[in-house]
């Protein structure tokens, strides 16, 4: 213990703070220290290199006098010998501030734009409280994202959290990119967009800052960013920062956030990272057994709470190693989040934009914002309906591959015509923003094409809304 | 009092010094805060922990109070309609205390202190009682007769005072015995224990479900068990929460075990404004919601089951029937596995704890319908349902597998049926029910009796279809005789109009197995007409032209006692009309 100073915190133990250089072990991201006293578990920790340089970390354990502690900048330089470290006596927290929208800051919420510092409105703990579900809202408000594979099949709703299930080489990041573009809810209003980046590379990063200063939308962003070169450990804390920002701005300045964490896989791979340096007993595939709970308090933090005005939706982005929707990422996240939109990359190649394969996509919460007074009575039964053809399309494509069009009975062959307009027409709308009422009333053209006794789902509005109702013959 | 101090802190498990006397299991109360745990290891004067609130900002040195007994839940009148986290604080009053995030070490009462009950005895003084004999009846909502029973602690005794009927609350003295034990209304019991009760009965009694697939092909027993496996997106949830709203039983117990938020409020919001289709009162007055979200502390969510299982259980020993439906339990497995991981054991199978499955055993043993303590011989079940979310969609998993092994049914939620928005998503292929033979009767006795044979044709009928459907896809349908095409047209007919069933729809979210069986009637003769039809020389179109066949879809949403009335009269029409059409 070499120094002690006066600190003008007022701590629960003592008036003095230590800084310990007691540094025994260091492997991976962690610092062991020796001889502790007083030290709290998540503790937040200043660390002072040998060349007087300074990092930041978290204490992950405490043993007796041992504490474990995680560096956010990563350990190299460090030595055992003059690393000082000491215990910052609170757990992680951020400044918050309306002012911080229009603002770019790195992956822990310093402002790295070169503007002025952020005077804080509040000090927040960024790990958070669960929100009492007896508090809860239920989500009910139909957020229109001018995308008819979403807005029409599997429908967003205000406090949804709903992921995108990317892989390598396909564009989550445009249509994340659209859906800020044109997400409005019923009344107009648009959304603040609190952008939390983690691990994604300059390119990518560039392109949503262009999108976001090309359309205007930056003065109503927070950009949290962690580059793939920053370090690891920084992006474990990126969304946690993010989220206290959303539900601020949310639940005390009434505002209606979007949150766009991108890319959580490689916030998986920080947290494997560091399970594997503790030498944890490791789950599937390596990741730590407490990957779903961890998960979990990220995606939680979305919803509504009764008596206040503002939501936080979240769009969280995931990459699918190897495209396998099985893999534990994407297979946590699905058990927790409320659906997930599934990008293919059969429809990418075929070159339809964007490339959403309808059938694995699922809005658990869609129901809620959906029908009459929300958008359309007729809406449930067309998406039902648009879904068991193109699943039916979709089986026959295997078929004809096998037995040739003639074979095909002349209602088979319908469906295989609707399984590509649909892809075509509905899923493959390019750039273009609709509205709902367009979206459903394309369904409904691409409806027409079938016999309309095999309409099933739709019986009770085709009088009302069948391009060909009221003709009588060849329907 | 035993007071100890931490010496580790990690995650959620803690390790505490100088705790010589404490027992496993005991609950303790951590550091300042008072953070609510449980004994779960001890080596010498050592303590290990799982603590059920975050453990952020804890130190060693801190204390560790000893509260000297398991945990424990309360038990009395006021269960029914509360909303509980995992270790049965109330979720309402919490809001009431810090707002709308939970903060840490709360304290809650689970039942109303203040509150008074309406209480009417039973018992008169000098009566000899035994524990569980009732003492007396409290209405709880409008359609519950809470029975307060003499606890299965207490030692046999005659009765020296009991109130008049009035108005108590759960902690008034209600009754003496003259050993001078005094009874009330509240009573506690340890969660990890089963509560005791005369003896187990054969399930006999079904357990209707309003769904047409479970009750007709895969039914259990009241008592009995299932588990509904499915990868996510298949609609475990909302069939549980259909079970809730439509199962045949007397109390719903309901817990969300590490769940989505939304969809607990959505619960939450929509529980209190539905109906009970039996008594018309709201649905709310007769469940129990335990909720513990996925972001809420593990441990807790471990406990979470328990808890939901011994209010089952206290509600079965006053004589009724009991639904418990765990979603999810995977989730429970998993809040094993982490604290089995923090606490460094040998892992087993995929990391989770190799007594997995004798936990698992332990839970599911914990249904059954039971003859229950006291002297009338009450008959009471508890039902269970337990959703597994099997990682990746894989039923190969230990979760599912061993919950297989101790379970009597399994409803397989199938990913693909799901792709295409068939719904209740259960695989008529992958399931299976081990309750067949011994409710057999009482359908055969109370909906028809030539109900299991209708059931096994329909059941061949589909699975006829399986093996077809893999002739089609290699060499096309129009490949097959018409006597084969027809088996495809009606195994079409029973999945789109007798097996899909929308959840949402105000006629078909309940279907009556009385109505289900007649639908089934309905396509089967439709079946046995048409291939009576083509051995005539009729052929497959002409039947398919019939316009009363298209009557077979609206069967679903017609009202029940109109459908009940009119489909056996629509079953012979059908079969008339198709027997009378010309062979040209």
């Amino acid at each position: 213990m070499a120094t002690e100073t006066m600190t003008t915190e007022t701590p629960k133990r003592s008036l003095v703070s230590t800084d310990y250089r007691t540094v025994s072990y260091v492997t991976g991201p962690l610092v062991f220290v020796n001889q502790v006293s007083g030290v709290a578990y998540n503790e937040m920790v200043a660390l002072r290199m040998p060349d007087g340089s300074k990092r930041s970390g978290q204490v992950l354990e405490v043993s007796g006098d041992i504490a474990v502690i995680q560096v956010f900048e990563g350990t190299q330089g460090i030595d055992v010998d003059e690393t000082e470290i000491r215990f910052l006596e609170e757990v992680a927290k951020i400044d918050v501030s309306p002012d911080l929208l229009g603002r770019i800051l790195n992956g822990v919420g310093k402002p790295i734009d070169g503007g002025s510092p952020i005077i804080p409105e509040a000090r927040l703990d960024i790990t958070g409280a669960p929100i009492n579900p007896y508090s809860r809202e239920k989500p009910a408000d139909f957020i229109e994202t001018g995308i008819s594979a979403i807005d029409g099949l599997n429908t967003l709703v205000r406090g949804q959290k709903l992921p995108i299930f990317s892989g390598s080489g396909l564009p989550a990041n445009e249509l994340a990119a659209q859906i800020i573009r044109q997400a409005r809810v019923k009344s107009g209003e648009e959304f603040a967009i609190v952008f939390g980046a983690m691990g994604i590379t300059h390119r990518e990063a560039a392109f949503f800052m262009n999108q976001f200063e090309s359309t205007g939308a930056l003065e109503r962003v927070v950009f949290f960013m962690n580059l793939a070169d920053d370090p690891t450990v920084e992006r474990l804390l990126t969304p946690k920062c993010a989220l206290t920002v959303a539900e601020y701005l949310a639940f005390e300045k009434d505002l209606q956030v979007l949150v766009v964490l991108s890319d959580m896989t490689n916030y998986c791979e920080a947290l494997r990272e560091v399970s594997t340096a503790r030498e944890e007993v490791p789950g599937r595939r390596g990741y730590p057994g407490y990957m779903y709970t961890d998960l979990s308090t990220i995606y939680e933090r979305a919803g509504r709470i009764k008596g206040r005005k503002g939501s936080v939706t979240q769009l969280p982005i995931l990459s699918m190693p190897d495209d396998d929707i099985t893999h534990p990422i994407p297979d946590l996240t699905g058990y927790i989040t409320e659906g997930q939109i599934v990008l293919s990359r059969h429809l990418h190649r075929r070159g339809v934009f964007p490339p959403i394969d309808p059938l694995p996509c699922l809005s658990r919460l869609m129901n809620l914002g959906i029908g009459e007074g929300k958008t359309r009575d007729d809406h449930r039964a067309v998406a039902n309906q648009l879904y068991a053809a193109y699943a039916q399309g979709r089986d026959l494509r295997k078929l004809v591959a096998i037995v040739g069009e003639e074979a095909m009975s002349d209602t088979d062959r319908r469906y295989l015509r609707f399984a590509d307009d649909f892809e075509d027409r509905i899923v493959g709308q390019g750039d273009e923003g609709r509205s709902i009422e367009e979206t459903l009333t394309i369904g409904w053209e691409l409806m027409a094409g079938l016999p309309i006794g095999e309409l099933k789902r739709v019986r009770d509005f085709i009088d009302k809304y069948h391009p060909n109702a009221g003709e009588q013959g060849d329907l | 009092m035993i007071v100890g101090t931490i010496s580790k802190i990690t995650g959620p498990v803690v390790v505490a010094q100088n705790m010589l006397g404490a027992k496993m299991y005991d609950v303790v109360r951590v550091g300042e805060m008072g953070l609510m745990g449980e004994v779960i290891r001890l080596e010498g004067d050592r303590a290990t922990i799982q603590v059920y609130e975050d453990t952020s900002g804890l130190t060693p040195g801190d204390t560790v109070e000893s509260t000297d007994g398991p945990l424990m839940v309360e038990l009395g009148p006021g269960l029914l309609t509360s909303i509980y986290d995992g270790v049965q604080r109330p979720l309402p009053i919490i809001a009431e205390q810090t707002g709308d995030y939970i903060e840490r070490g709360t304290v809650a009462s689970a039942l109303e202190r203040d509150k008074k009950w309406a209480f009417t005895p039973t018992v008169t003084v000098g009566q000899d009682v035994n524990p569980g004999d009732i003492l007396g009846t409290v209405p709880e909502g409008q359609t519950i007769e809470h029975r307060v029973m003499v606890p299965p602690t207490t030692k046999p005794g005659k009765i020296v005072s009991i109130v008049a009927a009035g108005d108590y609350t759960v902690d008034d003295t209600i009754a003496t015995l003259d050993d001078g034990t005094e009874l009330r209304m509240a009573q506690r019991w340890p969660v990890r224990q089963g509560r005791p009760y005369k003896r187990k009965l054969d399930p006999t009694h079904p357990f209707t479900t309003g769904m047409r697939i479970l009750d007709t092909f895969f039914p259990i027993a009241l008592g009995g068990n299932a588990i509904i496996p499915g990868g996510f997106g298949t609609g475990k949830t909302v069939t549980q929460q259909s079970l809730a709203k439509w199962a045949d039983v007397d109390i719903i117990v309901y817990v969300g075990c590490g769940e989505r938020g939304n969809e607990m409020t959505e619960v939450l919001t929509e529980f209190p404004e539905l109906e009970d289709p039996r008594s018309g009162a709201p649905l709310m007055d007769r469940t129990v919601l335990v909720a513990n979200t996925s972001n809420m502390p593990v441990a807790a969510r471990e406990a979470s089951i328990y808890v939901g299982a011994t209010l089952a259980e206290y509600y079965r020993d006053q004589g009724y029937s009991v639904a418990m439906m765990a979603d999810s339990t995977s989730r429970w497995g998993e809040a094993l596995r982490e604290v089995s991981g923090r606490l460094e054991e040998m892992p087993g199978e995929e990391g989770y704890p190799a007594y997995l499955a004798t936990r698992l055993a332990a839970f599911y043993e914990r249904s059954g319908r039971v003859q229950a303590l006291g002297g009338d011989g009450r008959v009471g079940s508890v039902t269970m349902v337990g959703a597994v979310s099997p990682a990746g969609g894989d039923m190969s998993e230990p979760m599912t597998q061993n919950s297989l092994r101790v379970t009597g049914a399994f409803w397989a939620l199938d990913t693909s049926l799901a792709h295409r928005r068939h719904f209740p998503a259960i695989s008529w292929t992958k399931s299976y029910t081990l309750y067949g033979a011994q409710i057999r009767g009482w359908y055969e006795e109370n909906v028809a009796p030539d109900w299991q044979a209708m059931r096994d044709r329909a059941m061949g009928v589909l699975q006829k279809e399986t093996e077809l459907q893999e002739i089609v896809q290699l060499v096309g349908p129009d490949a097959l005789p018409e006597s084969e095409k027809v088996i495809l047209e009606v195994a079409r007919m029973l999945r789109e109009d007798f097996l899909q069933q929308f959840a949402f729809d105000e006629v078909d979210a309940y279907c009556p197995p009385k109505k289900a069986y007649l639908m089934l009637k309905v396509i089967m003769s439709f079946h046995e007409a048409a291939t009576a039809a083509l051995n005539r020389g009729v052929s497959l179109r002409q039947i398919l032209e019939m316009p009363l066949k298209d009557r077979i879809s609206t069967m679903k949403t017609t009202p029940h006692e109109e459908a009940i009335e009119a489909l056996p009269v629509f079953a012979d029409e059908l079969a008339g009309d198709i027997a009378g059409i010309e062979v040209y």
